[in-house]
């Protein structure tokens, strides 16, 4: 046989939380955003620069979650209970800011610094506890045969509460590096001045994690330092790095002749490294530290049922998304005026 | 939290969170199409009245869209959540079916909604058009997918268990199991009748208020022919539903009768009012018509149904919320039928927009869909009680290992949220459905491909501006063309 249907469904749900921390981050990072941004025309830029793809964005964490179950029912089941509290906070955060998008233009005027609340908070608390859940993902789950069996408050614990700043700060620099590129002027000029201290944080935030890890695991230390694993994995730093140069740099020399967009790719190539450092530490477990993503799978005939069309679909669905993106491609106006 | 269980929270939990959301899909399954309609018609006949009542109705259909999308979310991870055993026992029956509808339906609605709400004047009409179908056709394909995966555990087929969990032996089995069919059917019409009652109502609040105008004329007069050819059929399809449960959950069907045990061989009455009482086994102050269960439910004058003593007392549903949930649902049904045979009598002499009581009662019918639905789905989810899998998986052995005050806190917290999100989220349908549809003038940039650079466009919200211009002129005529429904 040779093809491992387990490693291709690993892959595909890498592929899309990926993809949902990178769409949805950028828009959930626009709601981070707000608090600087107090003027009213302003906010109606940024979410204008969202509103049409921040749905499509969210969906690829439904796939994620589904996708899990479907392919690793075990470990959908354990991850899901013992991630309880955080997850439920990050879903009633994701209510209260998805409806923001409609209703902030629904409101009337002295309503409408409601639903910009809504949006902060939401988007806020969505991204803590993103943060928190993968922090407390990475830092092992408790299981007992095939259940969890850990408390309800196990998240509470310095690693994870980081891990949540940590992301908070990710989904802000791709919120300010996306609107560099978005828009034009005043805000354009705002965002490149709040992107460069936010691209030094999530340096500091990748160094710290990149230390923590292996200091407190030695199997992620072994993975990552042992010969001749360094020699493959070191590239990973070094693109840390190299991205972090061309962000400054990027954004330093706005308005010179670099074009926008190179600051969010920037930024979206070090969301990517750091993603990927992850994986590799965690590799192949599906529920660190004790389950493999071989002992979670579900049956060959549940993962090729799925697999078959996945493998055809996902490819249809890359291309309309990017054909929506192109639609409502270029600067957003800051006069995009209402009546 | 007052005594209740782990397992008591986490039922009323999801019951909670699943009887918000069913409600947004409910209406925009059947929006989406009628959007279609109306485009349709717009890019036939090039009247005025149809691009109004498009544009209306998508604003109406983007929030409740976005209502249903939030809410969608939580109900994703509320399976994992609540009820692990189950994730972990079933999920390779359920997970793939659930993904199919992530990649068929979630994100074809999703990629083509951005185009269908502000793309008006980013892609030429046929572009446009096509994306409201993606969205329609989105709807309805996950609507298939849910339905199957509903089904499948009201009645399971198509697998084995091994090493203590499902097993899928036979996919085409699973995805058309017994119900499913019915189901579907049952829950896209009722999606369509839901759709064309909040339509109906909100044209008929307009000409209650002396708006009358051709967009209002033509939307109560398409939503009114709606409801008269779709609710009779769907009683149809609904007796064929109950057959089915007949064949194969008749714990379910004893319960929804309120129907206790057979005396020999004499025909079943219709109860059309009882109180089952699940202590004493039986239903008090029963009031019924004598051989109508029979014919109704066996279709012959003196067929027995399975009563509910024939099974052990920890299998029986709750009779009581059945029985009565299900009279609501077929009550209100029954009304629908009624609104559209009256309709098509008024249409006589065309005085089908100014007979006021008639009005008032299509407006009085604009919620009775949602209702409906809502009594529907208690039927059917607490009559297949105690089984979450039907007569494989118990709802008490799928429960998450979580303790009462984990479950209580975030019940409250979904209780808070909801009730203020949705809550405004419904204010605001209504303020915009009170403005009723207007004169939608279309700026198609001179020049320029689609994604060329266009004159600013208003906020990328796909309502209009606030509801700050609520002084609208009342009998503002929007559409100035000829044509009344």
């Amino acid at each position: 046989m040779g093809i491992d249907t387990t490693v291709i469904w690993a892959v595909i749900i890498f592929f899309a939380v990926f993809m949902y921390v990178l769409l949805d981050g950028f828009d959930l990072g626009i709601g981070l955003l707000f608090p600087f941004t107090p003027k009213k025309n302003d906010r109606d830029t940024m979410m204008n620069t969202v509103a049409p793809v921040w749905d499509g964005n969210e969906t690829w964490l439904v796939l994620g979650g589904e996708g899990l179950l479907a392919a690793f029912p075990v470990a959908y089941s354990i991850i899901l209970s013992g991630l309880y509290l955080p997850l439920i906070f990050m879903l009633v955060g994701l209510v209260f800011r998805g409806v923001a998008f409609e209703f902030r233009f629904k409101a009337k005027e002295h309503e409408r610094h409601l639903w910009d609340k809504a949006f902060i908070g939401g988007s806020v608390v969505a991204s803590f506890f993103q943060g928190v859940a993968l922090g407390a993902f990475l830092d092992g789950i408790t299981v007992s045969g095939r259940s969890y069996a850990g408390g309800p408050l196990d998240w509470i614990a310095p690693f994870p509460l980081l891990a949540g700043l940590g992301v908070m700060i990710a989904y802000t620099l791709l919120g300010a590096t996306w609107l560099v590129m978005k828009t034009e002027g005043e805000l354009h000029a705002r965002m490149v001045q709040v992107a460069r201290p936010l691209a030094l944080l999530l340096l500091a935030a990748i160094v710290v994690i990149s230390i923590w890890t292996p200091w407190r695991d030695p199997a992620v230390a072994a993975r990552w330092f042992s010969f001749p694993n360094i020699l493959f994995l070191a590239p990973v730093p070094v693109l840390v790095l190299v991205f972090i140069v061309l962000l400054l740099r990027a954004l330093a020399g706005q308005g010179d002749n670099l074009p926008h967009r190179v600051p969010f790719v920037a930024a979206l190539a070090l969301i990517f490294l750091g993603y990927s450092g992850m994986a590799i530490s965690i590799w192949p477990h599906i529920v660190p530290p004790a389950i493999s993503i071989w002992e979670a799978a579900s049956p060959p005939s549940s993962q090729g049922f799925a697999l078959v069309g996945t493998l055809f679909i996902l490819p249809i669905i890359l291309m309309y998304t990017a054909w929506s993106y192109w639609v409502f491609r270029g600067k957003v106006k800051a006069d995009a005026g209402y009546h | 939290m007052f005594g209740l269980a782990a397992l008591d929270l986490a039922r009323v939990q999801f019951a909670f969170t699943m009887s918000f959301h069913i409600l947004f899909p409910a209406i925009t399954i059947g929006m989406a199409s009628y959007l279609v309609v109306l485009e349709l018609c717009w890019l036939r006949s090039k009247r005025q009245v149809y691009v109004d009542l498009y544009h209306y109705w998508l604003k109406i259909f983007a929030v409740t869209f976005g209502m249903g999308v939030v809410s969608g979310i939580v109900m994703a991870y509320q399976i994992g959540t609540n009820w692990s055993y189950l994730s972990e026992f079933a999920g390779s029956i359920m997970g793939p079916i659930l993904s199919y509808e992530v990649l068929t339906a979630f994100f074809l609605e999703a990629g083509f909604l951005g185009v269908m709400l502000f793309g008006w004047t980013r892609v030429g009409p046929g572009l446009h058009f096509a994306a409201t179908c993606a969205v329609a056709v989105g709807t309805l394909i996950s609507s298939t997918w849910i339905l199957a995966a509903n089904s499948w555990m009201q009645t399971p087929r198509g697998y084995a268990i091994e090493g203590g969990r499902m097993v899928p032996s036979d996919w085409l089995a699973i995805v058309f199991n017994p119900s499913f069919p019915y189901r579907l059917l049952h829950m896209v019409i009722a999606a369509y009748l839901t759709t064309a009652l909040i339509v109906g109502a909100s044209g008929a609040w307009q000409l209650l208020k002396r708006r009358d105008n051709p967009a209002v004329r033509k939307m109560l007069s398409m939503a009114m022919w709606m409801v008269l050819i779709v609710a009779p059929i769907q009683a149809v399809v609904g007796d064929f539903h109950g057959l089915n449960t007949l064949e194969h959950q008749p714990a379910k069907l004893a319960a929804m009768e309120g129907h206790w045990e057979n005396e020999g061989d004499k025909a079943i009455p219709l109860l059309l009012f009882g109180i089952p009482d699940m202590e004493q086994e039986r239903t008090k102050f029963a009031v019924g018509i004598p051989y109508l269960g029979s014919i109704i439910l066996t279709h012959s004058w003196s067929g027995q149904i399975p009563g509910l003593k024939e099974f052990p007392r920890e299998d029986r549903p709750n009779s009581l919320i059945v029985f009565w949930s299900f009279r609501l649902m077929v009550g209100l049904g029954l009304l629908m039928i009624a609104l559209g045979a009256w309709s098509l009598w008024l249409r006589r002499g065309g005085r089908l927009w100014t007979k006021r009581p008639f009005l008032r009662f299509a407006l009085w019918m604009g919620p009775a869909g949602l209702v409906a639905i809502l009594a529907g789905w208690t039927t059917t989810e607490v009559g297949r009680q105690p089984w979450v899998v039907y007569g494989v998986l118990r709802t008490a052995d799928a429960v998450s290992p979580h303790g009462a005050g984990s479950l209580a806190l975030t019940l409250a917290l979904f209780v808070v949220a909801y009730l203020f999100v949705f809550g405004t989220g419904t204010v605001y349908l209504l303020r915009m459905m009170r403005k009723g549809p207007q004169r939608f003038e279309l700026h198609r940039p001179p020049q320029g491909g689609p994604g060329e650079q266009r004159t600013p466009m208003r906020p990328l919200s796909a309502a209009d501006v606030g509801n700050d211009d609520d002084a609208a002129p009342d009998g503002a005529a929007p559409s100035n063309d000829q044509h009344g429904g």
